[in-house]
């Protein structure tokens, strides 16, 4: 085994020869494997995209949640495993009741999310533990400002701040069209996004895989600055808007 | 004990006056309170553009008069203050505890923390420990967030944003003064003159409250503290 570099990937408390944590970088995998998941930082607040697989078609429908509420004006929306996520929401919701007990004002979103950042890296640090299999995407609206944002960690314990961003299997597909749609219009409202998100989900769902819930949730003016579901009929019109386009732009191809 | 009290803000922001002929030295570095003191006046008040505070400077050990130019009004951040009465070891504990917490804060925070949370944090700590303190303090200053605001945290705990307060011994017998002479939207020289005058009527009721008027100004761009002695004081009973 010496000299051949392999034997490395067991534990998380041992470096590889070239410098590099196995365990860590499949929990990335972990992630990859996953349906996609976006979120983007509109004009107005934030909105939440999901791809979720429906495991069973007796799955009663809204439920085994991949987009969590963690305070009234931030939300969590997961790539990868959601029993881990779960762990990180739970975190999440307690420094956020915390921070407000202390200080008697709401925690800033940097703040909130470096805080996750270290949580997540703390368990790529022992042999006793295995690193979170998530990623997390945190979306905050500023209780005062109404200023939206939005933070990516994930499992290494690296935190990222986006305009928008996407995670999961179909995530390279589905930050190419985020782009492009915020190219096109840079002031987009979480209204105008929310038909735009649902075509990108369904545009970047492989047909191989198993059919899918789209999930999609916002903390918006509609919403009253607070992390909501979106409506179920909003959601349907959306849905079957986005299809329509979809379809269109097939038979044009 | 850390010595907070001697801590001055730096730069020009911090003006003093101190009047010609002031029996005390400029850089006043008096020991502040070594012993109980009960007796106080404290009178805090909100003005177009941020807040007045305002204590006397007598503290005592019972009969005596332990200091006679003591400060009250003590720094917790750049424009935050907390004005103290009850006993003095209580509330220049409780005084010390903020200070560092709210430090902690502010450098994770990054930017300068609100009144609400240096008010709540003295709350947290005079609610929890209320059988063993006896403290009654006013927090004021101000922040981007609300401006110039003011919390008063009696006894019990309590929190509660007010206008204008007043609180120590020598309270009780300004109350009405200052609940008939307030008004919302004072200018500084006038809400200035209004605190002053409230705390040395006290002083002249109140055998407990004595020695010179000290005073804060805090506004958005600077801290003004000024003096008066106690053979100046405005009012002539």
């Amino acid at each position: 085994m010496a000299g051949t570099g392999a034997g490395y990937d067991l534990s998380v408390t041992t470096f590889s020869p070239d410098g590099r944590v196995f365990q860590v970088e499949y929990a990335g995998k972990a992630v990859e494997n996953s349906g996609t998941t976006l979120a983007i930082c509109c004009k107005d607040g934030v909105v939440f995209a999901a791809e979720k697989f429906l495991l069973s078609k007796m799955l009663v429908h809204g439920t085994a949640k991949r987009i969590f509420p963690v305070h009234r004006r931030a939300g969590m929306s997961i790539a990868g495993m959601v029993a881990d996520a779960r762990q990180i929401v739970s975190r999440a919701r307690s420094e956020a009741t915390q921070f407000m007990n202390a200080y008697c004002e709401e925690i800033p979103p940097e703040l909130l999310a470096e805080r996750l950042g270290l949580f997540m890296h703390a368990y790529t640090l022992y042999w006793s533990v295995r690193p979170f299999g998530c990623t997390a995407l945190l979306g905050c609206v500023d209780e005062e400002t109404k200023k939206p944002s939005l933070f990516c960690i994930e499992p290494n314990g690296m935190v990222y701040k986006y305009t928008a961003t996407a995670e999961g299997k179909g995530k390279q597909a589905a930050k190419t069209e985020i782009e492009k749609v915020l190219a096109n219009n840079p002031e987009l409202t979480c209204e105008q996004a929310l038909m735009l998100v649902a075509k990108i989900i369904h545009k970047v769902h492989d047909e191989k895989d198993k059919d899918f819930e789209l999930e999609i949730s916002w903390i918006c003016p509609a919403s009253n600055y607070e992390h909501a579901q979106v409506p179920v009929e909003q959601r349907k019109a959306a849905e079957a808007e986005a299809e329509r386009i979809l379809e269109a732009e097939q038979e044009d191809d | 004990m850390m010595d907070f009290m001697a801590q001055r803000p730096v730069g020009q922001e911090f003006v003093r006056h101190v009047e010609d002929g002031c029996p005390y030295r400029a850089d006043d570095v008096m020991k502040p309170e070594q012993a109980v003191s009960t007796g106080t006046t404290l009178v805090v008040a909100e003005f177009d553009g941020g807040v007045v505070m305002c204590a006397d400077t007598r503290t005592s050990t019972g009969q005596y008069c332990a200091n006679r130019a003591s400060r009250k009004i003590s720094k917790v951040h750049d424009r935050i203050f907390v004005c103290r009465s009850g006993s003095a070891a209580d509330t220049q504990a409780l005084t010390s505890f903020v200070l560092h917490y709210l430090g902690q804060h502010a450098v994770e925070l990054g930017k300068q923390p609100t009144v609400n949370t240096a008010a709540n944090l003295f709350k947290i700590m005079a609610y929890n420990n209320k059988d063993h303190l006896l403290a009654g303090l006013i927090v004021a200053g101000y922040d981007d967030k609300k401006g110039g605001q003011i919390y008063s945290i009696p006894l019990g705990g309590t929190r509660v944003r007010v206008p204008y307060a007043a609180d120590g011994s020598g309270s009780g017998y300004i109350k009405g003064f200052m609940d008939a002479n307030y008004r919302p939207g004072m200018s500084k020289a006038e809400c200035l003159e209004f605190v002053q005058k409230a705390t040395a009527l006290a002083i002249s009721r109140d055998g407990s409250s004595g020695g010179m008027v000290r005073s804060l100004v805090i506004t958005k761009d600077k801290v003004e503290e000024a003096v008066i002695e106690g053979n100046k004081l405005p009012v002539d009973l």
